[in-house]
């Protein structure tokens, strides 16, 4: 297997509604960004592997063939990819095989979502005939799974309030970030309202706007500061099957266990450095922590009471402001992903975690169904 | 005061109103607006003045004859609002004065902007002309500014005939007579409700469907506080229930009981519609309710 790196990282500002740019000029946006730091232009692309999030969220059929021209795609392969919240993840993970397999030497790879042209809420509760219309928005699937874990772990109630604070202010942090809330405490979070019981509100992700796009090159063609992949792996499961671990699927426990076995990773919270982990509602994090080996079955939020997981303690996991502070959907993966990236490179700016040489990149989707993780490092593996 | 003797209406109105000779300069604006175009005239120090002035009021020099096309779109560089408009005003819903630089000009054009709402406009809000029907040379011959188009609206709809087929239609029939019916796989055992044709998890073929009781036990649940009008009204509880001698839960409203005192592990039975109500569809089943009174 060919060796792969990332060599530019792109992102637009993440915010609730870009007005000013069409889809088009949106993915282009994060595109031109990620070759500028690459110190490349579209021509020196071979290939162009787009994501998003389903197609009833901007209600555009099929946006890659639309978006090809944007993305200087035009005589070159070009393919989309979904898996549903995960896609962004997955998307890197694609562009990264097509260097691995030794097809091309260089791949763009893009994520996006323009959720303020619908409504993400609407477009996940379709509601069809025959059945009771219970399930509203992806919160109102993952609650009950979150008082599960709850119950389970004998977490107390405000672990959840922890991470949406931490994560909010290392949003201050990050110039992208949507949601910046100064001064944000317990107390700010705990004011707000259950929207889906136990998830309040500042205990879930914000809809954003927004692209990410990463180049990733061949180890003969990387230009500028590369963070090498040390590891990919791909996961998924039914959503009804009966003995599924809702609170811990099997096939994210399957999808860490396999992408550490090829980065040599035996023990991730003393081997990791910095984590990128989607964590759209705040107990996600306790929750992955245990189901990612970082702490054991009903410890994760030992963890993350404990300040460990904070931008100065032991292992930072979203020092980006994570999903929590930015959620343009189909690109929330490929954030992750680039984040981990920024991290092992040195270039994550204010949230630069000291020393980072070897971050992990995560993504889930569907009914925490879809997994897609990667390890990248400073050193070539 | 119609009753006071000594009030009295007047109007001074000019027959036919006074006729103005454009001279020059202003004729050629309006026959050019006539046209549905926009031009102002060059002064000699180079500015561009629209509308159009005969003499530069920087320096009291005549104008060039060199007339140059501007727009037809600009930026707005401050505005009044008028919530109740005039009868002479341009327009008779609420709008926006404005001060218009059109793109290519060097001041500013006085004009009326059709603004929704005074959030709707700003300064440095890009604005176009509409213009009237028929034009005849005169200013009114832009009827009033809107703001350039940023957005549209694309309606999208997709019309389905569903029908239940196979494992969904066996279920619905059963629903339909007051009882859950699920499969058991012959490989691994498991039960699994709504009824289904195949197993998940080894791939066997499920055969004749098992009648559930309408018993069960909530694994656990949301209290949904989030309103949809396709939902139940708020607060309302979705939970997870394990149908007595089930294998995977199903997903379920329950009721009869204040929100905040279900709890997980509670014991629940179904409450059906009256027979007579009852059809092929989950809205035979009303709700769980607590077995025990809670």
């Amino acid at each position: 297997m060919n060796r792969c790196a990332v060599i530019g990282v792109g992102q637009t500002h993440y915010t609730t509604k870009r007005r000013d740019v069409s889809m088009a000029g949106l993915v282009r946006e994060a595109a031109l960004r990620a070759l500028e730091d690459a110190g490349l232009t579209f021509k020196d692309v071979d290939a162009v592997v787009i994501g998003k999030a389903p197609d009833l969220f901007e209600g555009v059929m099929m946006p890659e063939a639309y978006l090809a021209d944007a993305l200087g795609a035009a005589g070159k392969p070009m393919m989309r990819v979904h898996t549903a919240g995960s896609v962004g993840g997955t998307t890197a993970l694609v562009g990264a095989s097509l260097i691995q397999a030794g097809v091309h030497e260089r791949v763009l790879v893009v994520a996006y979502e323009k959720q303020s042209e619908s409504n993400a809420t609407w477009a996940l509760s379709t509601h069809l005939p025959f059945s009771a219309s219970l399930v509203v928005g992806a919160g109102g699937y993952f609650a009950p799974h979150i008082r599960e874990y709850m119950r389970r772990s004998g977490a107390p109630g405000h672990i959840g309030t922890l991470v949406a604070v931490k994560d909010r202010l290392n949003a201050l942090k990050n110039p992208y970030a949507h949601l910046r809330i100064p001064g944000i405490d317990q107390k700010t979070v705990e004011s707000t309202p259950m929207l889906w019981e136990p998830i309040r509100y500042l205990e879930t992700c914000p809809s954003s706007d927004g692209a990410c796009a990463v180049v990733l090159a061949a180890e003969s063609a990387v230009t500028g500061t590369p963070a090498w992949v040390h590891g990919t792996a791909m996961r998924s499961e039914p959503i009804f099957r009966a003995g599924r671990d809702t609170v811990s699927p099997q096939a994210g426990k399957d999808c860490a266990a396999d992408v550490y076995r090829q980065a040599g990773i035996t023990d991730p919270r003393r081997q990791i450095d910095v984590a990128e982990v989607y964590v759209p509602f705040s107990w996600y994090e306790p929750m992955w922590l245990e189901n990612l080996g970082f702490a054991a079955e009903g410890e994760g939020w030992k963890l993350t009471e404990s300040g460990a997981t904070a931008l100065d303690g032991d292992i930072p996991w979203n020092a980006s402001g994570g999903v929590l502070s930015s959620n343009p959907i189909g690109a929330s993966g490929l954030i992750r992903f680039a984040e981990a990236a920024l991290q092992v490179r040195g270039m994550a700016g204010d949230h630069q975690v000291d020393g980072a040489r070897t971050a992990l990149g995560h993504a889930y989707g569907g009914g925490a169904q879809f997994f897609a993780m990667w390890i990248v490092g400073r050193e070539r593996p | 005061m119609p009753s006071d003797p000594l009030v009295a209406r007047h109007v001074l109105e000019f027959p036919g109103g006074y006729t103005r000779t454009t001279g020059p300069v202003i004729g050629r604006f309006l026959s050019e607006l006539r046209a549905r175009r926009i031009v102002g005239v060059r002064t000699a120090e180079g500015r561009v003045l629209v509308p159009p002035l005969e003499y530069d009021p920087a320096t009291g020099e005549a104008v060039t004859g060199e007339y140059v096309e501007v727009g037809p779109a600009g930026a707005v560089t401050t505005w009044a609002w008028v919530d109740e408009p005039l009868d002479a005003h341009p327009l008779d819903r609420p709008f926006a004065w404005a001060l218009i630089e059109l793109d290519g000009a060097d001041t500013a054009l006085l004009h009326a902007v059709d603004a929704d709402n005074p959030k709707a406009i700003a300064a440095g809000t890009r604005v176009w002309p509409v213009w009237k029907d028929r034009p005849t040379g005169h200013i009114t011959d832009i009827s009033y500014f809107v703001p350039e188009v940023t957005k549209i609206v694309a309606p999208v709809r997709t019309e389905y005939r569903l029908q239940a087929g196979g494992a969904l239609r066996v279920f619905l029939e059963g629903v339909a007579r007051g009882v859950f019916l699920g499969g058991r796989c012959p490989s691994c055992d498991q039960v699994y409700v709504p009824y289904r044709m195949s197993c998940p998890e080894c791939g066997e073929v499920i055969g004749e469907p098992v009648e559930l009781p309408d018993t069960g036990t909530i694994t656990t649940y949301a209290i949904n506080n989030l309103p949809d009008p396709r939902a139940p009204q708020v607060p309302f509880v979705s939970a997870y229930i394990l149908l007595d001698g089930a294998d995977i839960p199903m997903i379920a409203l329950v009721g009869g009981v204040p929100a905040h005192e279900v709890r997980q592990g509670m014991r629940v039975r179904a409450v059906w519609v009256p027979p007579e109500e009852r059809t092929a569809s989950m809205a035979s089943v009303r709700w769980f309710a607590p077995m025990e009174p809670s």
